[in-house]
């Protein structure tokens, strides 16, 4: 190790150290300050999506409806959706794990654009407090999918509010993927060629292209939404002369491939932590990386699965059916190559590592469910169903989360210099994950029965299934209640980690733990492929040196 | 709480084929998640830190392997893609000439049906077993989708289009209907049951003008009593006369608008060249919006109806053009 592991009682000097004041916080232009920001932001707004996600589960343990009115109940589950997609699961992991570790993976000193990259957060904030204000001001109903001529013609709610801060965060993740292309393609350290860069580089990559390419589509098509409604043009409303269904071309032209802005860069994070865990190179890095970018092509073709029902022509239906099986190869390849990985590792089953398993077994579910709806014949059955909720709750927000938790635990010691208590982070670990299971599994089960999403009501036969969603959700809320409190109790009382507890490679782990403000002494030179952990052994005595001993006692 | 369902009804031709489509899905998912979460437990266990198990002879990369691990997701999709693709073309094509045809118009946050004898429900469907039904949907406001499980069938119902969806219904029983797209406030609550009757008991029905019913719901929402029972054509009839179109549309072309005689299902000509099937969709359009497709001879003179007529009264409307067959040549007298 190249950098002097900081004594007791000795503080050095790092990024969050570098000013404690208000303003040195909101005007700072480090990355890794930009990523505390939006760590803290994230977690607020997911905060607001879980309760309300609660909410939703505590009205549905009875049919009846009775906790709630319907139209309440309606502006509960599309406030969920649209705080849950647009501020939390979208800019999870690129915003605080990619803002704090892309220019440090690279070995550069910030992102290129590091103003540009503050003003992605005031952005954010501004969209997210403008729809957490549409909500408090009476709350929009029109799910977060926004389908006119309702959201267009027929709602009373907030929808142009809402719209505008969907609108706006939008520009703040195009802003966040420019600057991502840009800083890779140019700022790379001395050495670091492409097909030396980490996974997670990869990953961020694929999705900063998705990002640039789609977002400004769903922008224009919830602006025009807005315009519709505000000075009743017809676009999409056919009483005005417009056509509904070029809404919904638009919309899932952005919105199928932001699955995999929300999953790729969770992908990422699960390549990096099952090397490091395995002790081995990730099996196949070339296939793994290409693959990343051949979903985010892909990706781009499937929109009109979300569209069987519609009517739109058979010949359409065939298209993207057969593309949309296509895309599930590269996902495929992705779980095997991450499964390989492990075959001959030294395996420590470490809090991250946790989530990695947890995450292929989510994937691997919510991407075979996921046959079911690409293929026409059973699509028109389970369209619009709970099927399809549970599908997309198990690859979009359980991929989604346990790659976040699986990243956040695994860089926390680096962000932070602590180590969180691995105990407890394990047990949060098992809780999420059975919680998880027991919250969406049932609703497979409902989806085929024919229970249609967005329903307040429900036929008394389906009550069983629902109440053991219900406490699934109630489990699922302790298990994410858990890291809050331990991972603020370990930013004081967590063992020092040093600057490479887990004994990884990557040049992150090259700096101090807190990294400096400017992330290296000098500039470092890289002389080998990723993941180099052939000599795994050697590593772990160098990390029981650094840190990790520590952790455990 | 009423009893644990876990198997949907199976009640249409088409249900029994996608029930097999969906156990082979399923026995695909739960093999790939046992094999990956096999393996992923037993390296967890084998190989973890400490263990004696040999590390020697890993390998970094396999193409073979690779190119395998490819290909056998690719042909359990391809095999799926065909199976589920020629599954719904035949399923989804053109509907038997025998086939009842029933309208469906969606609004919030009703189902309206209209039977073609003009038997009119509202948020409940009487059909016979054994014969397969054809549905024209549209909806007057927003989108909508008609769903019912035990067919497996599901059609999104979309203002300012017909759709249509056929099936075979196999059993009787009461069905649920629901609307799975989301519409609005009471979406949860535009439900209705569709009853599948033996075709005897079905035939009373008919003759009861709809009054035999097993039972209404609840709500009130029953059959339209007391409003015309005219069938569809006739209605459609009535309106065609009380609006007048008979004064440009003659038995014969050459009027100031083409003839509606024959018109359903031939091909028109337009003014800009192109060619349009005179089908329902476009004879909606053209009471609608006349000038969106112009035939060829013909001035654009015609007005537009557009907010006079419902979804309903135009559907009888297109209704009775629809019944509107060639005059036999020799009858054709000077008026």
């Amino acid at each position: 190790m190249s950098v002097a592991v900081a004594k007791p009682g000795e503080v050095k000097h790092n990024y969050l150290n570098a000013g404690d004041t208000v303003r040195s916080w909101l005007l700072t232009t480090d990355h890794k300050r930009i990523a505390v920001l939006y760590l803290v932001s994230v977690t607020l707004f997911f905060a607001v999506g879980g309760l309300l996600a609660l909410l939703i589960r505590l009205e549905l343990l009875t049919p009846q409806g009775d906790l709630m009115t319907s139209e309440t109940y309606n502006r509960v589950f599309t406030m969920h959706g649209v705080v849950m997609i647009f501020l939390f699961l979208i800019p999870a992991i690129p915003a605080v794990l990619g803002n704090f570790l892309v220019p440090l993976m690279i070995g550069a000193r910030d992102l290129a654009f590091p103003r540009l990259n503050l003003a992605s957060w005031y952005v954010y904030m501004a969209g997210g407090l403008i729809a957490t204000w549409a909500m408090v001001n009476g709350g929009v109903d029109t799910g977060w999918t926004f389908y006119p001529p309702y959201s267009s013609s027929y709602s009373t709610s907030q929808v142009t509010l809402t719209i505008v801060g969907a609108f706006l965060v939008g520009f703040s993740s195009i802003f966040t993927g420019i600057n991502f292309i840009v800083t890779i393609h140019k700022m790379r350290a001395p050495g670091l060629t492409w097909f030396r860069l980490p996974l997670f580089i990869w990953a961020h990559y694929a999705t900063s292209v998705i990002i640039v390419l789609g977002t400004p589509v769903v922008a224009i098509t919830l602006l025009l939404v807005a315009v519709e409604r505000v000075f009743r043009l017809g676009i999409f409303d056919p009483a005005l002369g417009g056509d509904p269904i070029l809404f919904q071309h638009l919309f899932w032209f952005y919105s199928h491939p932001a699955v995999y802005i929300m999953i790729l860069p969770a992908m990422g994070v699960i390549s990096e932590v099952i090397a490091c865990f395995s002790r081995k190179r990730v099996f196949g890095y070339h296939f793994v990386a290409f693959s990343s970018v051949a979903i985010a092509v892909v990706g781009f073709l499937v929109w009109g699965h979300h569209m069987f029902t519609t009517g739109q022509s058979v010949y359409a239906g065939m298209v993207f059916s057969l593309l949309s099986f296509l895309v599930a190869v590269p996902s495929a390849v992705k779980v095997f190559n991450w499964t390989a990985t492990m075959y001959k590792g030294t395996i420590e089953f470490r809090a991250p590592m946790l989530y990695v398993m947890g995450f292929l077994g989510l994937f691997v579910i919510g991407g075979l469910t996921g046959l079911f709806l690409a293929s026409l014949a059973t699509d028109i059955h389970l369209q619009d169903t709970y099927f399809v909720v549970a599908h997309f709750h198990y690859i979009m927000v359980g991929g989604t989360i346990f790659g976040y938790l699986a990243g956040l635990h695994f860089w926390w010691p680096k962000m932070t210099g602590r180590m969180y208590p691995e105990g407890i982070a394990k047990l949060a670990a098992l809780i999420i994950f059975a919680g998880f299971n027991l919250t969406f599994f049932p609703q497979f089960v409902l989806g085929y029965l024919g229970m249609p999403r967005r329903y307040h009501w429900y036929p008394e036969e389906w009550q069983m299934l629902h109440v053991m969603s219900s406490a699934g959700a109630a489990l699922l809320g302790i298990g994410y209640i858990l890291p809050i409190f331990y991972l603020l109790w370990s930013l004081r009382n967590g063992a020092i980690a040093g600057p490479n507890p887990w004994g990884a490679t990557g040049l992150e782990w090259k700096t101090d733990s807190p990294p400096i403000t400017h992330n290296f002494e000098e500039t470092p030179i890289v002389t080998e492929e990723p993941y180099a952990y052939e000599n795994h052994h050697q590593h772990e005595e160098v990390a029981s040196g650094t840190g990790a001993s520590t952790a455990e006692a | 709480m009423k009893g644990v369902a876990l198997l949907p009804d199976t009640a249409s031709t088409f249900a029994q084929q996608v029930d097999l489509l969906f156990w082979f899905l399923t026995a695909v998912t739960v093999f790939f998640t046992l094999l990956i979460a096999g393996l992923v437990l037993y390296f967890a266990y084998r190989y973890r830190r400490g263990s004696p198990a040999s590390r020697a002879g890993a390998k970094e990369t396999d193409l073979r392997l690779e190119i395998g691990w490819s290909l056998i997701p690719l042909t359990v999709g391809l095999i799926v893609f065909v199976w589920a693709t020629k599954l719904y073309a035949d399923a989804y094509g053109p509907p038997p000439d025998n086939a009842l045809e029933i309208f469906v118009i969606g609004k919030q946050w009703m189902w309206h049906l209209q039977h073609p004898n003009g038997i009119r429900e509202n948020n409940e469907l009487h059909i016979p077993a054994g014969r397969p039904v054809k549905l024209t949907l549209i909806s007057q406001d927003v989108i909508h989708s008609f769903f019912v499980p035990a067919f497996r069938i599901k059609r999104d119902v979309l203002p300012g289009r017909y759709n249509t969806v056929w099936f075979t219904p196999t059993r009787p029983g009461k069905y649920h209907l629901f609307c799975a797209e989301y519409c609005g406030t009471q979406h949860s609550r535009m439900i209705g049951w569709v009853y599948v009757m033996e075709p005897a008991e079905y035939e009373k029905w008919l003759a009861s003008g709809g009054e035999a019913r097993p039972g209404a719901i609840a709500s009130g929402a029953g059959t339209m009593a007391g409003v015309s029972t005219a069938s569809l054509v006739q209605a459609g009839e009535q309106l065609y006369k009380q609006l007048r179109c008979n004064a440009c549309h003659g038995a014969t072309d050459g009027q100031r608008g083409p003839t509606h005689y024959g018109l359903f299902g031939k091909k028109v000509k337009l003014r800009d060249g192109t060619v349009v099937v005179a089908d329902e969709a476009y004879i909606r359009e053209s009471i609608l919006r006349p000038l969106a497709k112009v035939v060829d001879g013909y001035e654009p003179i015609m007005p537009s109806y557009e907010g006079l007529l419902n979804e309903e009264r135009t559907l009888q409307l297109v209704a009775y053009i629809k019944s509107l067959k060639k005059p036999v040549q020799t009858a054709e007298v000077k008026p």
